[in-house]
């Protein structure tokens, strides 16, 4: 039971990444690709319907962390206090940097709000790259599975690290160029001419970086914790995972080349389910490695809630899913094909 | 200040009290923009999408801000209050949780479409996706008080080996006694709030002579909705609220009414001053033998008092307690009273005219923030010294590892903030009251009349009515 929610939590992460990823991304290029202020409105177009469902992915994965694993809730999001904290006020700076743009029609106030969107979609994107960074790197947790982390120490990957050092900077980094070009082939995507050839432009570019950041960051991963490898051993078929990595990296270019935009966001898309997902599939059953003594560490098994409302849950888990799932499958939908700025709808 | 759990005790406090400002008017305005789209519907005049349309505008930037301050509040369980969260997770993250998969999608999905698709999708489905807002906005609700409802009031757990409660009857949780009363009163509140805004909105286009066709229908479908809730609010809901009090937290009922010593036929205090070192009421103005009568039904029943209960059981802050009680009920009394003096004005057909009421009705819109803040603080702080009645102490719940320090810096951030945003958001607000229900402004910032989209055959209650 506490290994089926451990799939479902993982999966709605992988399911916000991959969602708040592409407007996260575009949020970051958006000074590269759109130059006018018209530009940067249908830039801010194609998110627009999609990108608060989109960060409820986040809510709704936090709150089934909270409730499969309580004390990994309580434990992390005390011990991970300062980032946490600034990550909603990114988030916070972000709505208001989408949502107020078109509200005031004041050349200054529009730039301000370009300017709070993009730094926060940066920072934001590193945020979480680093976080993930730390969850698999370890943290300094006591014998009753609490911890505090500070923002940095001295940089070193050590028994009391913070939650920045040079291995949780370099995910941030991967992070950041990841969403960057998934934002880029969302928009390839969603719009067209002089936006969608920049945007198309920094994607080839983004994909060179992406793979040579691929491979750097799984080295870094390789040396700083061996025990990685412990579930490939184990389990062979979850050798499948780096080979999806590598098929869409290579797919990546392959219709980039061809130009065929949808087939290139599916395989950005593709690629972070496999780097989440192999992310996933190494720690498991670990939840949150202790850097101090491995016998501190939670696992799915010490961090878990009670029997009886992981049976329950699953039961409306399942209901409220798919009920979530046509929403997004119908709004999605209902907002495909490209956006321009002529068909002025909505108020 | 060098006190982490008083820092985390404020921090909670603080932005869950700004929170609440905005889901009260969103969660009050959904019902009425369903209206106005269903009264677009029924009798296919275009005023009323437009009356629509520009609610929905405020909606959409109260919602904005409701989401953005709703954010912290679903982290802050695990933040500052970790030890909380690994003792009641195995109950109250059912309701939290469920509230994510359940309201917030239906909610931003809808409001998506609801915003951006009207000329795609039809007046029907315009009308539905209205509709899914309001019930992804009030489900909402019913999740988060089913969660608050539960620490006021446990049911539905057992305490497992390890210390922690863990859930043994999801029904129970769900259905809570005091959760369903919680959430009605609530919403009363809510709807409240909605349609004192919408009625001030009225009063200030009448009193200015600016779209005063839209002024009368806000003044009047505002007045209608609120003498209702306003008397539903202080019965049933109210009365109800205040006999669980009664029944489940007895000292805290004491403090609300600033009752220090058992009384049989206890009166109703009305105005005076608790003072908590002489264990009295300065000043007191009261009606003899009502509370009795109201907590227990009888004119002559005994209401136990403070000095029944031992000295840790009484709640930590009594005069805040006490005060806030006090200006919830007040406001309520005054809310039926301005009503029922609007709505009798409105059927001899004389409000519209009536200025010094559209003056009194203009100037209240405030009041419904403070009475449902007012109410959060009594249910809140009358539940001190538990975090979870009966279970847990509020000093038993903070992290333990995030100190004072820490604690004061996102308390002052978030200070910050949201001075910031409360100011933008009064700021846009007053723009849009500004424009008017008249004007609608596309995406692109270019200003067109709404007028003109309809008479070139765009506007779809044009389509349904060629
Ligand atoms: C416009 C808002 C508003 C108005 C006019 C009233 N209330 Fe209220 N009241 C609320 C808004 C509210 C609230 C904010 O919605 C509360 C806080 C917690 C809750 O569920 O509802 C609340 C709580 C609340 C409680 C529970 C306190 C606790 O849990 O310890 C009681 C006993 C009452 N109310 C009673 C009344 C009575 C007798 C009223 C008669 C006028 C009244 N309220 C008017
Ligand atoms: C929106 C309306 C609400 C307001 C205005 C409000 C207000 C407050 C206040 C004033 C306190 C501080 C009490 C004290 O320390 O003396 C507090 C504490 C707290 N409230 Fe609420 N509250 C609201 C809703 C909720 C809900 C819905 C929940 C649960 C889901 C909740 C959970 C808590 C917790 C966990 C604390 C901290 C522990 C404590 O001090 O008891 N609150 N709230
Ligand atoms: C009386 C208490 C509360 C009520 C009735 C309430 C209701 C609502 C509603 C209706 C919304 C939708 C946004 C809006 O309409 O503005 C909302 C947003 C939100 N609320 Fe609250 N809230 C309360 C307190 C809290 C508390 C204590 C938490 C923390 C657990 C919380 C977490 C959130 C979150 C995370 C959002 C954003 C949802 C989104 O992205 O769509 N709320 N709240």
């Amino acid at each position: 039971m506490e290994t089926n929610w451990f799939v479902l939590v993982a999966l709605m992460l992988v399911a916000y990444v991959v969602l708040d990823g592409f407007d996260l991304g575009v949020g970051v290029i958006s000074p590269l690709v759109a130059r006018t202020s018209e530009e940067r409105q249908l830039v801010l177009r194609s998110i627009g319907p999609v990108w608060d469902g989109n960060e409820v992915w986040l809510l709704a994965a936090g709150g089934a962390l909270f409730f499969a694993f309580p004390l990994l809730y309580a434990s992390s999001f005390s011990g991970f206090y300062l980032p946490l904290m600034m990550v909603l006020w990114l988030l916070m700076l972000r709505g208001v940097g989408i949502e107020l743009r078109s509200h005031v029609d004041n050349a200054l106030w529009q730039s301000f709000c370009d300017f709070v969107f993009t730094l926060s979609s940066l920072l934001l994107t590193i945020f979480l790259g680093a976080a993930i960074g730390n969850v698999i790197r370890g943290v300094p947790l006591n014998k009753d599975g609490y911890f505090f982390e500070a923002l940095w120490t001295n940089f070193r990957v050590g028994p009391s690290p913070g939650i920045l050092d040079w291995y949780t900077v370099l995910t941030g980094v991967l992070a950041m160029i990841t969403l960057t070009v998934h934002g880029a082939n969302y928009l390839a995507m969603k719009t067209e001419g002089d936006v969608q050839l920049r945007a198309r432009r920094l994607t080839q570019k983004g994909s060179w970086a992406l793979s040579l950041m691929t491979v750097l960051s799984l080295l870094a991963t390789l040396y700083i914790r061996p025990q990685v490898m412990d579930n490939f051993k184990l389990r062979a078929w979850g050798w499948i995972i780096p080979l999806l990595v590598v098929v869409t990296l290579i797919s990546m270019f392959y219709f980039r080349a061809k130009g065929n935009d949808r087939a290139v966001f599916l395989s950005s898309t593709g690629y972070i389910v496999a780097m989440l997902g192999g992310a996933a599939f190494a720690m498991y059953p670990y939840l949150l490695p202790a850097s101090t003594d491995p016998a501190y560490s939670l696992t799915i098994f010490n961090a878990k809630t009670g029997d009886y409302s992981m049976r329950v849950g699953l039961v409306w888990w399942l209901v409220g899913i798919t009920l979530a799932i046509g929403y997004f499958v119908f709004l999605y939908r209902f907002f495909r094909g490209k956006v321009s700025l002529e068909d002025k709808e909505g108020y | 200040m060098d006190n982490a759990l008083t820092i985390d005790r404020l921090q909670f406090a603080f932005t869950v009290t700004f929170h609440y400002l905005f889901p009260q008017l969103t969660m009050g305005l959904a019902p009425l923009i369903v209206i106005f789209k269903s009264l677009a519907l029924w009798k296919k005049e275009e005023r009323y999408n437009q009356a629509a349309r520009f609610l929905a505008k405020i909606f959409a930037l109260s919602f904005l801000f409701g989401v953005i301050t709703g954010i912290p509040m679903e982290f802050q369980f695990g933040t500052n209050w970790a030890k909380f969260s690994q003792f009641s997770g195995g109950v109250i993250a059912t309701t939290l949780a469920m509230e994510g998969v359940f309201a917030f999608f239906l909610e931003s999905s809808f409001l998506g479409l609801f915003l951006y698709g009207e000329k795609r999708i039809g007046p029907k489905w315009h009308w539905l996706s209205a509709f899914m807002v309001f019930v992804g906005a009030w489900l909402s609700g019913y999740f988060i008080i089913a969660t608050d409802a539960w620490m006021q009031h446990p049911v539905g757990y057992s305490l497992a080996a390890d210390g922690t409660v863990q859930l043994n009857s999801f029904w129970l949780l769900l259905f809570n006694p005091w959760a369903i009363w919680q959430y009605l009163h609530n919403m009363g509140g809510a709807l409240i709030t909605g349609s004192f805004v919408v009625t001030a909105l009225g009063a200030f286009y009448l009193l200015s002579r600016k779209h005063t066709e839209f002024g009368r229908l806000f003044v009047k479908t505002g007045v209608i909705v609120a003498v209702i809730a306003s008397i539903f609010q202080i019965f049933p809901s109210g009365d109800r609220q205040g006999q669980l009090v009664t029944n489940y937290q007895p000292v805290t009922l004491a403090a609300m009414e600033g009752l220090f010593q058992s009384e049989s036929g206890a009166s109703i205090v009305l105005i005076g001053q608790p003072d908590t070192a002489a264990q009295k009421l300065d000043n007191p103005i009261y009606v003899p033998g009502m509370l009795s009568f109201l907590t227990h039904r009888r004119w002559e029943a005994t209401v136990k008092g403070l000095n029944e209960f031992p000295r840790d059981q009484w709640p930590d802050n009594i005069p805040l307690l006490y005060y806030s009680y006090h200006i919830m009920v007040g406001l309520g009394t005054l809310f039926i009273a301005i009503m029922l003096g609007a709505v009798f004005l409105l059927w001899r057909k004389k409000l519209f005219d009536a200025r010094w009421m559209l003056w009194i009705l203009m100037l209240s819109f405030p009041f419904p923030f403070i009475a449902n803040t007012a109410g959060w603080i009594t249910a809140e702080v009358g539940r001190q010294p538990w975090l979870v009645y009966g279970l847990m102490r509020t000093a038993q719940g903070a992290s333990p590892t995030v100190s004072a320090g820490n604690g004061l810096f996102t308390l002052i951030g978030f200070m910050g903030m949201y001075l910031v945003l409360g100011v933008m958001y009064l700021f846009l607000i007053g723009r849009e009251v500004d424009h008017g229900p008249k004007l609608m402004t596309s995406q692109n910032g270019v200003t067109t009349l709404g007028g003109n989209l309809v008479a070139q055959g765009v506007g779809p209650s044009q389509k349904e009515a060629q």
